[in-house]
């Protein structure tokens, strides 16, 4: 596969990778480390916290405010904020309950008509910031009040819709993958990432383009290999891979190829890197910044539909408490940086993971929410801290 | 060959240019000096299609055309290069060089392609850059300047205009930056410099025209002028 001719980029000399990490180019690597700890500590303090059971919650706990925490991350590349993501989930799972329950609408449709609530919800928070030109803190600060309120006059005087345990909503969040579809699931990916490298690298090598030294894909395929496998492993040693998981998953995987490979992602973190610079360069800023708020808000709808299905119902209390506030942890927590034009869809995976195992290993641990709260809270700091010490490396 | 011919431009009661003509041929650096105020700037975003003269315009190889957007003199064939350098620095060199011009198919971005036309046209211009897909925020000023005035080439513009390219840089990254417009006006471009530098101006240009308050106030060949004979033409005391 090799041949003379071929430029083989040099591994980075220690210096260079100071230099790289001063500049805020840490990657996942703080999370990754941080969720290893998190791992290590709350394992020695309780045997059932690292067990098949649990863990398998873990993943089932995830996707709704991970869900949620997507469309934060559209609007955080673009170094604006959502604070409405929470309502606009509640107020949409109501929507969706409403339609279903008391209207007896196909489910599907339901879904998908508060889909599209969600995305006219954005569209509306997306026209009065770049049209009004108000700054999107308020705009969803609004959002965040406003949609509550909507939700609690649908809701009415009942308070609370219950949805069927054998209905198709409760269902989503009461599937599991059979084992043989888990595995082969698991082994289309690997093979897939592993055949996408190395047509990649062909076609790099064929354009005389350099590439990295071959150990590093062949040990991105296998870190790869080893995880997928081993989540499928310890899951199927439970009830399985959950169906919530893999919408989750595949929501992170297919957003992050399109923030990567279409024009309209690099214009994101265009608009996220330098505004005016992507207005001269004939961008069209004010379509994409409309778009991000539209994602998010469909992405919060879709979260607060999966949340309702976790429930089997939708009440007052659906998208509030801590649920925008956790979303938000979660993106700044895996690496989104609050001052736009960086981060990747696997922060929101990343993030929701460190968060919800430290929730979830303070309850069996039977530490009180206050100490909870505290230790996340900290968690955040820590993340933004890297996020604020990075930047400055990079303005400098 | 792209002239300006007797633009004026009024704003409110300050007259900023009054008839002021301009010629700039292939494979020529014009030096456009003048003290603050002197209508520079004015001039070169009439050029760029940022501002709409009162009067006057541009004439590309003797038809005349109408500027009106900077999306118009892009299409002419005109490039600008603004003093603050409009890179996205969270964004690689490639991307950066290809920003809004981005080769796709079907909308999926051909990262090999553009990564590859990339690497040609800094090779080309010899700029070295180590590894082209790091973020912009990590490579030097000189580097950068030669990213965004490599970038103006991405559309093969006929004249590339140039705002203080050197206003932030240091020595040795000047001398770079110099290097890098000498080899535009190899490649045959018009080249229209902005500088308070008469240095940089001497060092590069081949005709060097002087604005004082609006007006065309001298033109020289760069290689008989004397620094003197410019300084005065820029300060009015010659007259």
């Amino acid at each position: 596969m090799t041949n003379a001719a071929t430029t083989v980029r040099k591994p980075y000399t220690p210096k260079e990778a100071v230099e790289r990490l001063r500049h805020g180019d840490l990657g996942a690597w703080p999370v990754v480390g941080g969720l290893i700890a998190i791992a290590i500590v709350f394992g020695s303090l309780n045997e059932h916290f690292l067990s098949p059971e649990n863990l398998t919650n873990l993943a089932l706990q995830m996707a709704a405010t991970g869900t949620i925490s997507l469309g934060i991350i559209m609007v955080l590349l673009l170094g604006e904020i959502d604070l409405s993501a929470g309502s606009v989930s509640g107020l949409c799972a109501v929507v969706m309950a409403i339609l279903s329950e008391r209207m007896h609408w196909n489910p599907l449709l339901a879904i998908l008509t508060a889909l599209v609530a969600g995305a006219l919800v954005g569209l509306l928070h997306g026209l009065m910031f770049t049209r009004i030109r108000m700054p999107s803190f308020v705009v969803t600060l609004a959002g965040l009040i406003g949609w509550q309120g909507l939700l609690l006059y649908l809701l009415g005087s009942g308070g609370i819709i219950n949805l069927p345990f054998d209905g198709f909503v409760a269902k989503l969040s009461d599937t599991w993958l059979p084992s043989w579809l888990a595995w082969t699931v698991t082994a289309a990916l690997v093979t897939v990432y592993a055949a996408s490298g190395l047509i990649g690298r062909r076609l790099r090598i064929a354009a005389d383009l350099p590439v990295t030294a071959t150990w590093w894909p062949v040990a991105k395929v296998g870190g790869l290999a080893i995880v997928l496998a081993g989540s499928v492993l310890v899951m199927s040693a439970d009830r399985g891979v959950p169906l919530l998981l893999v919408i989750f998953g595949g929501l992170v995987v297919v957003l992050d190829l399109v923030l990567r490979h279409t024009a309209f992602g690099r214009w994101m973190y265009a608009v996220g890197g330098n505004v005016e610079a992507a207005r001269r360069a004939g961008i069209g800023v004010t379509r994409i910044r409309v778009l991000a708020f539209v994602l998010s808000s469909v992405l919060a709808a879709f979260g607060g539909i999966l949340a309702a299905s976790r429930l089997s119902a939708v009440n007052q209390g659906s998208g509030g408490s801590d649920i925008l506030l956790m979303a938000i942890a979660a993106a700044v927590i895996g690496g989104t940086s609050l001052f736009g034009g960086r981060g990747r869809t696997y922060a929101a995976l990343l993030g929701i993971l460190v968060i919800q195992s430290i929730t979830n290993g303070m309850y069996l641990l039977s530490v009180d929410s206050s100490v909870r709260y505290m230790v996340t809270a900290a968690v955040l700091a820590l993340a933004v801290a890297i996020d604020s010490l990075a930047r400055r490396g990079s303005t400098t | 060959m792209i002239s300006a011919t007797d633009i004026s431009k009024r704003y409110g009661a300050v007259q900023a240019l009054q008839g002021v003509s301009l010629d700039l041929r292939p494979g020529e650096v014009v030096a456009l000096v003048g003290d603050n105020g002197a209508g520079k700037s004015t001039l070169v975003k009439v050029i760029a299609g940022a501002v709409s003269p009162d009067s006057g315009g541009l004439v590309i190889d003797d038809r005349p055309v109408h500027v009106g957007t900077p999306h118009d003199a892009q299409r002419l064939g005109i490039s600008t290069v603004y003093q603050d350098l409009a890179l996205c620095e969270n964004l690689d060199v490639v991307a950066n060089l290809f920003l809004g011009s981005e080769r796709r198919r079907l909308s999926i971005l051909s990262h090999i392609r553009m990564e590859r036309s990339a690497r040609d046209l800094l090779t080309s211009l010899d700029v070295r850059i180590r590894d082209i897909r790091v973020p912009v925020a990590m490579l030097s000023g000189g580097q950068r300047q030669s990213v965004a005035i490599a970038r103006a080439l991405i559309g093969e513009p006929r004249l590339v205009i140039l705002d203080e390219p050197t206003a932030a840089l240091g020595v040795e990254q000047t001398a770079q930056v110099l290097d890098l417009i000498r080899r535009l006006r190899e490649r045959g471009l018009a080249v229209l410099l902005i500088s308070h530098n008469l240095a940089d101006v001497r060092a590069v240009s081949d005709r060097v025209v002087v604005l004082r308050l609006g007006r065309n106030a001298g033109e020289f060949r760069t290689a008989d002028a004397s620094q003197e004979s410019i300084v005065a033409a820029i300060t009015g005391a010659a007259a």
